[in-house]
């Protein structure tokens, strides 16, 4: 079954846990991870193979359920961009303390120059906060081949291992040769409860075998076939590369560099020893934070040299490149021609006859009647309604903080204080803190505006779909300030109507402007067409 | 022997469908290929934009480096203009000349084609003119990978219209044989200019 298969990055992840001898997947849709899930629940062989699949409401459920799947013995992988790691965090970090039994890999995507994000935080801090393995692959064959390795090490070492992709090898395609698949695991539950149970007496007793295997986990690394050194010669200057980083290195790498390729962490001491023994200084090339530059530097102290994006040499911020890599290495390049005259930027925008268009239309001309009003946003296609034509939001922050902050800025007296959320931004974290403002019975209107899918992240299953009504009455929404109402030009007179009524009530109502999203509905016409044809 | 190509447009117009053309046509004739894409946020409305490199040898950065791509393959001409200080000295920019003015500040559409004109290898037509005068409205990218053909280098024309029909197969015979047109359609433009 070995052949070669031009995959993105993301499926080769997805190709390579499925070969892997994976049981399921859990995830919520984030770009750049969406589509390994993508592909698993499309894969003939995930389907022959009951490979379990669906989306989950959010990282947390997603990380849960996968610890759950180890625990009874199989190999789970949950998926997720890097800001789902601090929704998951309580999970990751105690599944470190109570272990795993099937192999448990957790993937990071993560997204510097926040192409899709609203930060460019880096996910292996997460790996060394929660004290486990973690692996970074440089290109879409390693990222295959790591999946296998990464689920052998996660059941060695009883612990999940973190594995984190950044947003130009997830979505880069090369060619992959893939291998031969591995069995499933058998269904084993874990009979260790002291392992599981984490009361503060068991829990000291993990955690001090938790730390106990830090030597172990460190000797992976440092034994680990994804990372090597090559020396041609010794040198003034030499280089550690990590993850994708390594690539730009090689692409304008004078000859005879020393470069140490860091793929897996702890990051392995030893090699870095003997490459700085062979070099004037260290150069440290990652995508991300500094994560790697501090603890080299941190080896060393101040009398040798490491340099990196925090010491200058690299930016600071923003992705790496080929060329600011090229320029740190002190290798000439650059533009034959300037930056063209004749441009203007070209921002992404809501699509016509998006119902999120409607929302914003009605809400604008009810909320310039009331001069204080203040709108918070949240995280999906509607973010898009901060920008012109509509300029409709005054914040977005994290999932689910448009209900949160309302409520906040409404308990410090704001007036109208109102809440724009998507239907599956909802369901994955605004329904808590809707609960929180009815027991407060806070005075703010909430607008959950609904288009069926998770649109923005291209039209996954949104986990409320068909439910909110009934998710809003069981929190405790009264019944005649929950309306559903459907965003068109046509309907304007009513919902403008609503919302001033809703507005000028005082406590919680909920309102539900509920149109399906044009791109899924767009698919599903032309799916039919094609099956009718 | 490598090729790098800076592949542009505005979400919707296609781009990502001409990758995937010369992607399977590089991968069929056994050549290293690495291709960068942008999804998400980026895909509505926006500007778009694919790094493809194709080689003899293997290829190390999945971005291309300022200064060093061959070609600009653009569906729009100010799209074709933004990634100019990736374009190699003696590079090539083929283009639809159509502006999709989606927003208030769009260039003066004069200047910006005089600009396009002013550079020294350029291939530009209206290419969605073209489509609809021959009733191919759906495939306006296809008659821009014929434009491009000549100069992709690596692949020949054979290896082009082997790809359009396996990446097309599944939509049936009548789509694959509009979208071959189409890539004839802008060949003959191209060799006859």
């Amino acid at each position: 079954m070995s052949e070669k298969r031009l995959l993105l990055g993301d499926e080769a992840v997805a190709l390579g846990a499925l070969h892997a001898g994976l049981s399921g997947v859990y995830a919520y849709p984030g770009t750049p991870s969406t589509e390994i899930t993508e592909y698993i629940q499309q894969s003939p062989f995930a389907r022959e193979r009951g490979v379990r699949s669906r989306w989950c409401t959010n990282e947390k459920t997603a990380m849960e359920a996968a610890l759950g799947m180890s625990y009874a013995g199989k190999r789970a992988l949950v998926c997720m961009k890097h800001v789902g790691m601090n929704v998951c965090a309580d999970a990751f970090v105690n599944a470190a303390v109570t272990g795993v039994k099937g192999g448990l890999v957790v993937l990071a995507a993560d997204d510097p120059s926040m192409h899709s994000s609203q930060n460019e935080q880096d996910s292996r801090f997460y790996g060394k906060f929660a004290l486990v393995p973690i692996l970074e692959p440089s290109d879409q064959q390693e990222a295959y081949d790591m999946m296998a390795d990464a689920f052998a090490l996660s059941e060695q070492l009883h612990l999940p291992v973190l594995m984190r992709l950044v947003t130009r090898l997830a979505h880069s395609r090369a060619a992959v040769q893939t291998g031969e698949p591995l069995a499933q695991n058998a269904l084993d539950p874990d009979n260790e409860r002291t392992h599981w149970v984490l009361l503060p007496g068991n829990a000291r007793r993990q955690y001090a075998s938790l730390v106990g295997k830090q030597p172990e986990i460190a000797a992976c690394a440092e034994q680990s076939k994804y990372n090597s050194l090559r020396i041609p010669k010794t040198s003034d200057v030499g280089v550690i590369a990590a993850g994708i980083a390594y690539n730009y290195v090689r692409e304008s790498a004078p000859a005879g560099l020393p470069i140490l390729k860091v793929s897996q962490y702890p990051f392995p001491i030893r090699q870095v020893r003997e490459l700085a023994a062979h070099c004037g200084r260290i150069l440290v090339v990652e995508d991300g934070q500094p994560f790697l530059e501090e603890q080299v530097r941190a080896v060393f102290g101040e009398e040798y040299p490491v340099a990196g994006r925090q010491s200058g040499e690299l930016p600071r911020m923003g992705e790496l490149t080929p060329d600011c890599v090229a320029a740190a290495l002190g290798v000439e390049g650059g533009s034959a021609f300037a930056n063209a005259h004749n441009l203007a930027p070209r921002p992404p925008q809501l699509c016509q006859g998006c119902g999120h268009r409607d929302v914003y239309t009605a809400l604008n001309q009810v909320a310039a009647e009331y001069p204080d009003a203040r709108i918070f946003g949240d995280i999906g296609c509607y973010t898009l309604g901060a920008l012109p034509p509509f300029r409709a939001i005054d914040s977005c922050v994290d999932m689910g903080a448009s209900i949160t902050m309302a409520k906040g800025a409404a308990d410090a007296g704001v007036y109208p204080a109102i809440a724009v959320i998507g239907d599956s931004t909802f369901t994955h974290s605004g329904m808590t803190g809707l609960l929180d403002a009815v027991n407060d019975h806070s005075d703010i209107t909430v607008i959950i505006s609904d288009n069926l899918t998770t649109a923005m992240t291209g039209g996954q299953d949104s986990a409320g779909t068909h439910k909110f009504e009934a998710i809003c009455l069981a929190l405790g929404v009264e019944r005649e300030h929950l309306h559903v109402v459907v965003p068109l030009p046509a309907n304007m007179p009513e919902i403008t109507r609503i919302l001033r009524e809703e507005i000028n009530y005082h406590g919680v109502s909920v309102i539900i402007p509920q149109r399906e999203c044009m791109q899924t509905l767009g698919r599903k016409l032309r799916q039919k067409k094609q099956e009718t044809k | 022997m490598k090729i790098d190509i800076k592949l542009s447009g505005v979400g919707g117009q296609g781009i990502l469908s001409i990758a995937t053309v010369i992607g399977e046509a590089a991968t069929a004739a056994g050549l290293h290929l690495k291709q960068a894409e942008v999804h998400g946020m980026s895909q509505r409305g926006g500007d778009v934009q694919s790094d493809m490199r194709l080689s003899t040898d293997g290829i190390c950065s999945d971005l291309i480096p300022l200064g060093q791509a061959d070609l600009i393959i653009s569906m729009e001409p100010m799209e074709a203009l933004r990634y100019l200080p990736y374009l190699a000295k003696d590079g090539a920019v083929i283009t639809s000349s159509k502006p999709l003015v989606n927003i208030p500040n769009y260039p003066d559409e004069a200047a910006l084609l005089a600009e396009l004109d002013a550079l020294p290898h350029v291939v530009r037509a209206d290419i969605e003119a073209l489509a609809r005068e021959h009733a191919m409205p759906k495939s306006a990218n296809m008659i821009l990978l014929g434009m491009a053909a000549p100069s992709l280098k690596l692949l020949d024309e054979e290896q082009l219209r082997g790809a359009i029909a396996r990446v097309f197969a599944r939509k049936g015979e009548a789509v694959v044989n509009a979208n071959l047109e189409a890539f004839q359609l802008g060949l003959e433009y191209a060799k006859n200019r």
